[in-house]
């Protein structure tokens, strides 16, 4: 592919569109400045979304009939927020919110996204700690049960530990995917890296900025996916 | 070359079709016709309803006086729609020339042709009447304290740095209705528009929207000029230039500015 590309008519003007240096070096500097909030808005965001998660797959978990309302609440909310696109989620909740008349510095674009984004992942990792859960064998909560622990007790020193740490890598995989998504808050305001390379794209009338982001996001999310993998190895390896 | 042209005059002429001019024939995407391209949607006051084939709206008024100058017939226009990153991705377009309040900038000059400007658009301030209530006036020292938003594809992003320098973050949105919708969700106070946009959106979508006031094109160091945009290297940049020329000429560009865009006058300018 390296040796076939350049021999396309049109190379020279995708080189100069997508692949110019001198743009580059330009915007750059820039586009990692910019990326400093992708990184801010992801590290608020991740133990939010760690926290909820939980707390959502904790309740499609209750068992005692009379809490079932939170089971349903557990099964609606993670049809919604699972089945609605997350840009639409920010949209929504990102300017919709605030439509209502919050004072500032409530109405900012900034928490509002978070929410969006904190709520759509909250479903998919509450997925995740659920079949975390389940996967823990029922003879467990018996023979807790048997010792004396409360179904609470049970949940919390018995099932958790093990299925929390049972679905770390796919959590992780999550959370790759939320690094990414985090550019998504650029439709409603904020200028992080993705909008930044874009306004120098609409500047400059030259894509390659959007390459240059797409490095700075290859270089965060290659050795997090490495990271993922290796736990995922070291976990198959304690389990056989 | 000559000679080829005027066989395809002579041509068109017996089909009874409007003859192209010397300089256009043969140097359209399409013979016999000359394809248009503008935004997906176009807006007010640039292109009526969203309908450009209907003649209304300035640079639907313009496009046809182009067209007519380089000897298109009204049914010979074709329209096609892009956005702007469509406009300047390398590779061969799908339109003869685009317009859709195109700024000229040396950048971009690189990688696609302007023609010669058609229109100079002052920059101006639009705002909330709340805003104006508590204190924001027209000048330059008073726009800084406000938290301001832009178009992320528009040359409104350098100037507001370079004429107004903010004193907050500027909050970007990928188009003119995002920005609106943050205007009056209370996220920003004041969004820098070129006029005949900002007085649209402050008279039609805005409920309580306010014109500050506006930078004269020719105050700015580099004013905001609108051009058509087409390919690198398209022939019939020469054709267009001179057609554009023509209309500047015998007053016909200011006649279609002043029939669309003539509110513009009355804004108070910052100083």
């Amino acid at each position: 592919m390296i040796l076939l590309v350049p021999l396309a008519p049109g190379w020279e003007a995708v080189k100069k569109s997508f692949f110019n240096a001198e743009v580059f070096a330009r915007t750059f500097p820039g586009l990692l400045e910019a990326f400093l909030l992708d990184v801010a808005i992801f590290a608020w965001s991740a133990p939010l979304i760690f926290i909820l998660g939980l707390l959502i797959a904790l309740a499609r978990d209750v068992r005692a009939p009379a809490l079932y309302p939170l089971r349903l609440f557990g099964i609606v909310y993670t049809d919604i927020f699972r089945g609605v696109p997350v840009i639409l989620v920010i949209y929504l909740i990102g300017f919709g919110v605030p439509g209502l008349g919050l004072p500032r510095p409530w109405n900012s674009p900034y928490i509002w996204g978070t929410v969006a984004l904190v709520l759509t992942y909250a479903a998919y990792v509450a997925e995740v700690f659920r079949t975390g859960i389940e996967s823990i064998h029922q003879s467990q909560r018996s023979a807790a049960a048997s010792l004396g622990l409360s179904s609470a007790d049970t949940m919390r020193f018995v099932i958790l530990p093990q299925a929390v740490r049972r679905v770390v890598p796919a959590n992780m995989n999550l959370f790759i995917a939320l690094q990414k998504d985090v550019a998504l808050l650029s439709f409603i305001g904020p200028v992080e890296i993705f909008r930044q390379a874009g306004v120098y794209k609409s500047l400059l009338a030259n894509f390659t900025p959007y390459v240059g982001a797409a490095l700075i996001f290859l270089a965060i999310t290659i050795p997090a996916t490495r990271y993922a993998d290796y736990l995922l190895n070291r976990q198959l390896r304690e389990r056989s | 070359m000559r000679l080829i042209g005027s066989t395809i005059l002579a041509l068109s002429l017996a089909t009874g079709a409007m003859a192209q001019n010397e300089c256009a024939a043969g140097r359209t995407l399409e013979e016999g016709k000359l394809t248009i391209a503008t935004g997906n949607p176009a807006y007010y006051p640039w292109v009526m309803d969203d309908a450009p084939e209907s003649k209304q709206g300035f640079e639907a008024a313009v496009a046809y006086a182009i067209a007519e100058e380089l000897g298109f017939s009204d049914d010979q226009v074709v329209w096609v729609r892009s956005s702007f990153d469509q406009a300047i991705q390398p590779g061969a377009k799908n339109f003869d020339f685009n317009l859709q309040q195109f700024s000229i900038t040396e950048e971009r000059e690189e990688v696609v042709d302007f023609s010669a400007p058609y229109y100079s658009a002052a920059m101006a301030v639009l705002t909330r009447k709340p805003v104006v209530d508590a204190g924001a006036t027209a000048s330059v020292d008073a726009l800084k304290g406000l938290i301001w938003g832009a178009d992320a594809n528009t040359t409104a992003v350098p100037m507001l740095n370079d004429l107004i320098q903010p004193e907050k973050d500027v909050l970007l949105y990928g188009d003119n209705a995002d920005v609106v919708e943050a205007m009056k969700a209370n996220q920003i106070d004041a969004a820098l528009f070129d006029l005949p946009t900002a007085l649209y959106l402050g008279a039609v979508v805005l409920e309580d929207g306010v014109i500050l006031g506006q930078f004269p094109a020719d105050r700015s160091e580099n004013p905001d000029q609108f051009g058509l945009l087409m390919e690198e290297g398209n022939p019939l940049k020469e054709c267009v230039d001179a057609a554009l020329a023509a209309l500047a000429e015998d007053g016909t560009l200011a006649a279609i500015e002043s029939e669309w865009l003539s509110e513009t006058t009355g804004v108070p300018v910052i100083e």
